[in-house]
């Protein structure tokens, strides 16, 4: 029993000695970071540690030496709401399209000083002036996507492929997977129908409902994580998300499955975004880190690594990138770059206002229930 | 009837253990399915042992339990003698009953009033991040330590009062009659109320969530951040890791106890005699 009660007292000290280190370690700089989970190249799997590298990058160009503290989230509701509750500082957050308006909206982020980042030139041009920041003051692009229909081609006739009609089907009753949140399923229907997708007359939402009630006994489930193990085994043979997951989905296929991908004319676009919180507590170290992930090597790695497709030019025109991604996964991932500001504009989701959004989730309850 | 009891108990055990047994199999894949097993391997522990941000999570998970298990058994242990020690009933009912509202309190309203009042003290001395390490491990104690009391005042009770009585008529100061007498008498209760206490903190994610900070990430908090993409089969290898882990300990608390009881009957025996 002594000898236990030494041992945890050994372990004790060692914490605080641990925890310690940390403490002194204060003179050098710190940069906090809150990026999505899984969102960055981690050195997992022999690829590049993107951190890591920063690190040594910054001591050896600015002789310097920083401590990134990386921080994860896992959805853009649970970031603002730690972010607002003023309990924590970050100093680089990357958050989705959407949200960036809203904390925009609410003077939650400062303005980029563009000087530190002399690599924004590296991203194509459609993705300046978009709605979320029309004057390009606040952001700099990190990855894109665009949704898309992913099916079975040994259980779904190559003929009824083509546009969102095949989540309809009455011939593949029972095969069919919509999302389980209610933005995304009422998207897939306002698509087909031609409705505006972010429209606050109640009268549209009514009718993409009644459009979705029709769907429902076709349905299989209404899904979301668990699209992955549905369509990779064959048991569902039809399902609709994003580019970069269908590779992930591809990668994992079962035996007699032959899993394909294609785009809707119309369909929901997102972005993630890098910006500086107001919180921020050193602001030129966020925008050289910013420009850091800007430059080749990190933007490349991560690219490969997230499997969500780059607006850096440096990124998409690498022959290696091209490469390693093979050509099918480049033209899927990057589909007419050219016109991508104006249909972005025109097709993807926006924040909605209180009022719509609660009248969108009532409709969807009733669609649940059901 | 027999064999009605035997399939039931069957039944309730793979239950228990199926979901276990999956993630086992699974954590071997040499794929990334989880519907899919393509053969033997040990690649998603390879990867496990290479991710340095999992492995900080672990860490992280790991000092925070042992340091709020310790603390919290330490003050729960004395709190325990102090409330055993309360003559009049109203107080110690009171005591009893306010040692347990975090433990009835759901772990949400927990999570957000100890975020709050973090904030609230963090405002008033200026500082730009109120949360951090040591607000997680203060949380921690806070639902920790009414366990550990739970624990150790049976144990109390069930002591014979004239034992410390005894120990200090022979000499010695109240602290070291504690130390003596009465801790080897109450140490089961102890010992099982700093395992409960580490199992808790370990997997505590509610609480957790609200009042971590920036760069102090625990495992279950990073487990749940991963939902943007998919969960990957290294969690799956290192569920399996803390599942043995676990296994062993309980394994070895539990002979600890046949010990002791063990030994304590060799000792009544001996008296007898």
């Amino acid at each position: 029993m002594k000898r236990s009660i030494a041992l945890l007292a050994a372990l004790v000290l060692l914490c605080s000695l641990a925890l310690a280190g940390c403490g002194s370690a204060s003179k050098t700089l710190t940069l906090n970071v809150y990026n999505w989970g899984e969102y960055i190249s981690d050195g997992s799997e022999d690829s590049f540690d993107t951190i890591k590298e920063f690190e040594k990058w910054y001591e050896e160009t600015y002789k310097q030496k920083i401590k990134v503290n990386y921080t994860t989230f896992a959805s853009n509701e649970d970031m603002y709401a730690k972010l607002s509750s003023g309990a924590v500082s970050f100093d680089v957050v990357i958050p989705s399209d959407y949200m960036i308006a809203r904390m925009r909206d609410e003077n939650m982020l400062l303005e980029l000083d563009f000087k530190n980042i002399p690599n924004y030139e590296n991203i194509n041009e459609s993705f300046r002036g978009l709605y979320y920041d029309p004057d390009n003051k606040y952001t700099v692009p990190y990855t894109y996507g665009v949704t898309g229909v992913i099916y079975n081609a040994n259980a779904v006739d190559e003929a009824d492929v083509g546009g969102w009609d095949l989540l309809w089907n009455e011939k593949y009753k029972g095969n069919i997977l919509q999302f389980n949140n209610s933005r995304d399923a009422f998207g897939t229907a306002q698509y087909k129908l031609g409705l505006d997708v972010n429209d606050t007359d109640r009268a549209s939402w009514d009718q993409a409902l009644a459009e979705l009630k029709k769907q429902a006994p076709l349905v299989k489930s209404y899904v979301m994580d668990e699209i992955y193990n549905m369509m990779e085994s064959g048991e569902a043979a039809i399902g609709t998300y994003y580019a970069g997951d269908y590779f992930t989905m591809l990668d994992a296929q079962a035996d007699g499955v032959d899993l394909r991908f294609y785009y809707p004319e119309r369909t929901n676009y997102f972005i993630d975004a890098m910006c500086i919180p107001s919180c921020c507590q050193n602001k030129e170290l966020a925008e050289r880190f910013i420009n850091y992930m800007l430059s080749p090597e990190p933007a490349i790695a991560n690219a490969e690594f997230i499997y969500y497709a780059s607006p850096n030019k440096l990124v998409y025109t690498n022959e290696d990138y091209i490469d390693e991604m093979g050509e099918e996964a480049m033209e899927i991932l990057y589909p007419a770059i050219g016109d991508f500001s104006e249909r972005y504009n025109e097709y993807a989701f926006r924040s909605l206002d209180q009022a719509t959004l609660d009248y969108v989730n009532s409709l969807w309850e009733t669609l649940k229930i059901n | 009837m027999k064999r009605a009891s035997k399939i039931y108990t069957a039944l309730i055990m793979i239950f228990l253990f199926a979901p276990i047994a999956i993630l086992l199999v699974f954590s071997f894949n040499r794929a990334k399915s989880l519907s899919v097993f393509s053969g033997f391997s040990l690649y998603w522990y390879r990867e496990l042992f290479r991710d340095s941000e999992t492995l900080r999570a672990v860490r992280n998970t790991l000092i925070l339990a042992v340091s709020a298990a310790l603390i919290s058994t330490v003050m729960g242990t004395a709190a325990a003698v102090g409330i055993n020690k309360l003559r009049s009933k109203v107080l110690r009912t009171a005591m009893d009953s306010v040692t347990n509202i975090p433990m009835i309190n759901p772990d949400i309203i927990t999570g957000i009033s100890l975020m709050l009042m973090f904030v609230f003290v963090g405002r008033i001395f200026g500082a730009a991040t109120s949360l951090s390490f040591w607000t997680m491990l203060i949380a921690h104690i806070t639902f920790c330590l009414p366990y550990v009391i739970l624990q150790v005042l049976p144990k109390l009770q069930q002591m014979d009062k004239a034992l410390p009585e005894a120990a200090m008529d022979l000499g010695c100061t109240p602290f070291r009659a504690f130390l003596k007498a009465e801790l080897p008498e109450i140490m089961p209760g102890v010992v099982t109320g700093m395992i409960m206490a580490f199992t808790l903190s370990l997997d505590d994610f509610v609480i957790s969530y609200f009042t971590s900070g920036n760069g102090f990430q625990t495992l279950p908090i990073r487990i749940y951040n991963m939902t943007k993409k998919t969960v990957t089969p290294k969690m799956y290898a290192l569920a399996t890791i803390i599942f043995f882990v676990i296994l062993t300990l309980l394994l070895i608390s539990n002979l600890y106890d046949e010990e002791t009881i063990q030994k304590r009957r060799e000792a009544k025996a001996r008296k007898q005699k």
